[in-house]
């Protein structure tokens, strides 16, 4: 267990229109953990997640109020370069997005956006993401081909590496194996318990068993309150209050 | 879906702290024999000390367990190696209870000397380790074979708590003084004999650990 804190929210407030969606939000996330969101729909989580790379910002009538900080940096200070957060801090969503390009180019896409020509540094970087991935030995051969011939499980392994080819240090995923079968949600989430070593991981999921089997540390948001925030293992054993208990035993949501 | 190597480093370390427990019982019961045999207080009065321990490390194996369950939720076999680690670790504190109980008969007839010594109990002893260390080697190993030689070893031990009956019988009926001692004996040979049982249910979820069968040992 580290003892650093990646990322920090004080205050956390946030507003569609006149819906206050996050209330006062104040957790700290751990370096190279796992950290899950869990809680009925509509509680926050997903919204809490997007927060962290400013993901709202594209939805009109949002306010943030409160700070976020990654690093000890402030995200909604008047000085971030958006482009270089989402750099910095990236997403993986519900359903596997690839481009319409082949292997490859997908995951060539983000350093060339950011400005890597070199042939031979983009096949090394093309490579190392695609086995951080854990698809290299599945792909190897085909690289060429389009991405959209991938099964689900890979597709969503292939959004990863592309994630991980513009060097993150934040790994948002938003209910990640929701769209997949149980072979490949086990795959990712083997790959997600690897990725810790080097990212620091933040997963928002429905799945209340999946929290317990991957996360180091577990949030249970309720009508935009974090509720409870603890290591998974006591979480899922002796939560602290009633309305975690309520939640994960079945008793409502 | 927790068939991943996390989780089964977690099942192998479960596994090691159950074979820590059970080499503490086994030396408990060789210690308490021990004492006995040798009229030795202070050894009786460790066995009785190190009783802590193993009851310490069951409560720990148990969250371990409570724990695995929870977050990785196991399936089939999985989920019976581990429902099986429940049952195991009582059987283990139970063995630790009758070592407990032949050191606390130790220490209420090592004052006065034996009436005969002792030959049968210090052999009985020695068979119910070597059942204790059987019964979790089967566990580890998932070697029903090994699980099933229980039962002639449980048989084994039977026989001699038998004659070890009889015969502190006949020093009872010849010489009634005999009789506090030799009732404390016989309860130290009843106590390896429920040892031996304990051992033989281990073997028994092991067997239904790697068959889903149940079957009896005993």
């Amino acid at each position: 267990m580290t003892d650093n804190v990646k990322i920090t929210t004080k205050d956390l407030n946030m507003y569609y229109d006149a819906f206050h969606a996050l209330k006062a939000i104040n957790i700290s996330v751990e370096e190279k953990q796992i950290t899950a969101l869990i809680g009925p729909s509509g509680c926050g989580k997903s919204t809490f997640l997007r927060v962290l790379n400013r993901m709202n910002d594209l939805i009109a009538e949002t306010t943030v109020k409160g700070n976020v900080l990654i690093d000890g940096e402030d995200i909604y200070g008047p000085k971030v370069d958006v482009v270089e957060l989402r750099k910095q801090v990236g997403m993986v969503f519900q359903k596997p997005n690839p481009f319409p390009k082949s292997i490859y180019d997908n995951v060539a896409y983000g350093p060339r956006i950011h400005g890597l020509k070199d042939k031979k540094q983009l096949d090394e970087l093309v490579e190392k993401s695609l086995r951080q991935a854990a698809l290299w030995e599945e792909v190897k051969n085909r690289l060429t081909s389009p991405a959209l011939g991938l099964s689900g499980g890979q597709q969503q392994r292939l959004c990863i590496a592309r994630l991980l080819a513009v060097e993150p240090d934040v790994l948002l995923m938003d209910e990640p194996t929701s769209a997949l079968d149980p072979i490949s949600t086990m795959k990712i989430e083997e790959l997600v318990k690897t990725l810790k070593e080097r990212y620091t991981i933040v997963i928002v999921t429905h799945n209340m068993q999946q929290a317990a089997r991957i996360s180091d540390e577990t949030a249970f948001f309720l009508n935009g309150e974090v509720i409870e925030f603890n290591k998974t293992e006591k979480m899922f054993t002796n939560p602290t209050d009633q309305r975690t208990e309520d939640y994960i035993t079945g008793r409502f949501g | 879906m927790s068939a991943d190597r996390t989780f089964h480093a977690d099942l192998r370390e479960l596994q090691q702290e159950i074979l820590r427990m059970g080499s503490m019982v086994e030396e408990a019961i060789d210690l308490s024999v021990t004492a006995l045999k040798d009229q030795d207080a202070n050894l009786a009065q460790r066995v009785r000390e190190g009783d802590e321990a193993i009851d310490d490390l069951e409560l720990l194996i148990e969250d371990r367990c409570v724990k695995l369950i929870a977050t990785q939720q196991p399936m089939a076999k999985d989920l019976r190696r581990i429902s099986v680690a429940f049952k195991i670790i009582t059987d283990l504190e139970r063995m630790a209870d009758y070592a407990n109980d032949i050191a606390k008969a130790t220490l209420i007839i090592a004052q006065e000397p034996l009436i005969k010594p002792l030959i049968d109990i210090p052999r009985m002893a020695k068979l119910t380790q070597e059942m204790v260390k059987t019964s979790l080697d089967s566990y580890v190993n998932e070697d029903i074979e090994l699980a099933m030689s229980l039962a002639e070893a449980d048989d084994e031990v039977d026989n001699l708590h038998s004659q070890v009956l009889r015969e502190l019988l006949t020093y009872m009926m010849e010489d009634p003084k005999t009789i506090r001692q030799a009732t404390h004996l016989s309860f130290v040979s009843r106590y390896l004999e429920r040892i031996s049982d304990h051992a033989t249910n281990i073997g028994e979820r092991v067997i239904y650990m790697v068959t889903g069968r149940r079957t009896d040992l005993n």
